[in-house]
C-alpha cells in the first residue's frame, strides 16, 4: 500500500481549522488567538526544518552528524526540563542535572536498544537512531520534569519537617525518604497511565504513524510495544537519577538542607 | 573549659557573633534576647543545620569528629514549632520505644496516656509541644536545646514540664540550654543566664 502524499492544499485545509478557532477566540475575547497562530506557525516551521535536516541526515548517514544532531536534541531537552521547574537549582548544576537525567533516560536506553534489540547495521543508522531518540526524549521529559519539580517544591514546602527529622538524628536519605518516593511516583504516573490506556483508549502516535505509512498493524504494534517498554524503563532510570542528583545537591556533606541554591520562578 | 560538657567557641553565622559559652554536665543555662536576635539560629548553628564558623566541642571532642546524624542525636534541639509527618502521633515514635515508660512520661507531662493513639490533627499546640519534647528525648541526648518549650502551655503544665526536664537533666547528667521570654521561668530552671546580642553573649550577674 502506498502512502497518500499530502499536498500543501491538504495542510492548508487543516490549518484553516486553527484560523477558525482563532476567530472564535476573538469573538468571545478569550485572548488565545495570538498564541494559537504563533505557535501553529512556529510548529510548522520547526517541523519543516527538521524534515529537511532529516532528509539530509538520512542521505549522508554520517556518524558525526548523528552525534551532532542527538547532542542538540539532548541539550534542548535538558533546557526544556529546566524551564518547567517552578523552583530551579540555580547555575549550571541545575542544567547539568536535567541533561544528565535525560541522557540516562534516553541516550543510554536508545543505544542499548539499537545495539542489542534492533541490531541494524551500522547501529547508528539515522533512520532508526534519530526517531527513537526523539520518541524517548519527548516522552521521558514529562516524567523527569514532573519529578524534579515536585522534589524541589516539596523540600521547600516541607523543610520544617525535613529539618525536624534531621534533628532527630536521621541521615538526609532517611529524612527525605517519603518526599523522594513521592516524587518517584509522580514522575512515573504519566507513563504508567499511558501504558494502561494504550490500545484501549488511545492509539499511540508512533503506531498510528506507521499504520498510516503502510506498515502492517502487527509489525507497528510490535514496535510500539518495544518503544513503550523503553520509555517506561528510561523514565524510571531518568527519574531515579534526577532525584538522586537533586538530593546530593540540596543536602550538603554535613546533612544540611541547602535551600538557598533554589531560585523561584515568577509565574 | 575542662569539665564542661558542651563548649561553644566563637561561633559566627549570618553575620552575627562570635558567641562563646559552655555548659557543664547536669547544668541548665538560660538564654534571653529580644525577638529576632537569632536565638533559634544559634540553636540551628549548634545542631549543624546551618553552616557556622568557630568550633564546638562535646566533652572535648570537636563536632567535625562526629557524623551529623550522631551529633544531632547527642546535641539536639526542640524547635518552638513542632512538625509531624504521619497521621498518628504514635507513628513518630519507633515501636521499640513505645514502652510503659513512655506512657509514664506522657502522664508526668500531663498528657493523656492514650495520646499516642490520637491523630496529630487532633492535638493542641501544647500537646504537640510536649510530645515533641518526648520525641527528642528518645535518642537520650546529652545536650538539650529548648526553644521556648512552654509557649503553648498554661502555668500548671509549664510547671510539670519544668520538673520533667529537670529530672531528665539530673538523671542523665545532661546539659540544657533554655530559651524563654519569661525571666521568672529562667530564674526557676537555670543556674546561669546569658543575654544574646548581635555581637556576642553576655552573662548576667
Amino acid at each position: 500500500m502506498d502512502v497518500v502524499s499530502l499536498s500543501s492544499v491538504d495542510l492548508a485545509l487543516a490549518a484553516s481549522l486553527l484560523v477558525l478557532l482563532s476567530l472564535l477566540s476573538m469573538m468571545f475575547s478569550l485572548g488565545l488567538e495570538r498564541k494559537i497562530l504563533f505557535f501553529g506557525c512556529r510548529m510548522t516551521a520547526q517541523l519543516l526544518f527538521v524534515g529537511l535536516v532529516l532528509r539530509f541526515l538520512f542521505a549522508s548517514g554520517s556518524f558525526l552528524l548523528v552525534v551532532l544532531m542527538s547532542t542538540v536534541m539532548l541539550l534542548a531537552a535538558g533546557r526544556e526540563v529546566q524551564a518547567r521547574q517552578k523552583r530551579k537549582i540555580i547555575g549550571l548544576s541545575g542544567y547539568f542535572i536535567s541533561i544528565c537525567a535525560m541522557f540516562v533516560s534516553s541516550f543510554s536506553v536508545t543505544i542499548l536498544a539499537l545495539l542489542l534489540i534492533i541490531q541494524v547495521e551500522p547501529w547508528y543508522t539515522p533512520q532508526y537512531a534519530i526517531p527513537m531518540l526523539g520518541m524517548l526524549l519527548g516522552n521521558t521529559m514529562t516524567g523527569i520534569s514532573l519529578a524534579m519539580d515536585r522534589m524541589t517544591d516539596q523540600l521547600y514546602g516541607r523543610r520544617g519537617e525535613v529539618e525536624q527529622r534531621l534533628l532527630l538524628g536521621q541521615s538526609w536519605q532517611e529524612a527525605s525518604r517519603d518526599i523522594r518516593s513521592d516524587c518517584m511516583r509522580t514522575g512515573m504516573i504519566p507513563i504508567i497511565n499511558s501504558m494502561a490506556a494504550a490500545g484501549l483508549v488511545s492509539l499511540p502516535g508512533m503506531m498510528t504513524g506507521q499504520i498510516l505509512g503502510g506498515t502492517p498493524p502487527v509489525e507497528a504494534v510490535k514496535y510500539q510495544i518495544l518503544i513503550m517498554f523503553l520509555i517506561a524503563a528510561g523514565t524510571g532510570f531518568g527519574v531515579i537519577s534526577a532525584i538522586w542528583m537533586s538530593g546530593m545537591l540540596l543536602f550538603d556533606d554535613r546533612h544540611r538542607l541547602r535551600l538557598e541554591i533554589l531560585k523561584a520562578d515568577r509565574i | 573549659m575542662s569539665g564542661m560538657l558542651l563548649s561553644v567557641q566563637e561561633i559566627t553565622f549570618l553575620g552575627k557573633g562570635p558567641y562563646t559559652f559552655s555548659v557543664g554536665k547536669g547544668e541548665c543555662i538560660g538564654l534571653i534576647g529580644k525577638s529576632g536576635i537569632g536565638k533559634t539560629q544559634l540553636f540551628r548553628a549548634i545542631t549543624d543545620l546551618i553552616p557556622a564558623g568557630g568550633e564546638i566541642l562535646l566533652e572535648g571532642v570537636p563536632r567535625s569528629a562526629f557524623t551529623p546524624p550522631s551529633w544531632r542525636s547527642k546535641v539536639t534541639m526542640v524547635p518552638a514549632d513542632s512538625f509531624w509527618w504521619y497521621d498518628m502521633a504514635g507513628d513518630h515514635f519507633p515501636l521499640t520505644d513505645q514502652t510503659p515508660l513512655l506512657q509514664e512520661s506522657c502522664v508526668s507531662l500531663g498528657l493523656d496516656p492514650e495520646v499516642l493513639h490520637w491523630q496529630v490533627s487532633r492535638l493542641s499546640t501544647g500537646e504537640r509541644q510536649r510530645l515533641a519534647l518526648l520525641r527528642a528525648l528518645l535518642n537520650r541526648p546529652t545536650v538539650l536545646l529548648l526553644d521556648e518549650p512552654s509557649s503553648g502551655l498554661d502555668a500548671y503544665h509549664t510547671g510539670l514540664m519544668e520538673i520533667f526536664v529537670e529530672h531528665y537533666r539530673l538523671q542523665n547528667e545532661a546539659a540544657v540550654v533554655w530559651v524563654s521570654h519569661d525571666p521568672e521561668q529562667l530564674r526557676r530552671v537555670a543556674s546561669r543566664e546569658f543575654l544574646m546580642e548581635q555581637n556576642g553573649l553576655y552573662e548576667r550577674p
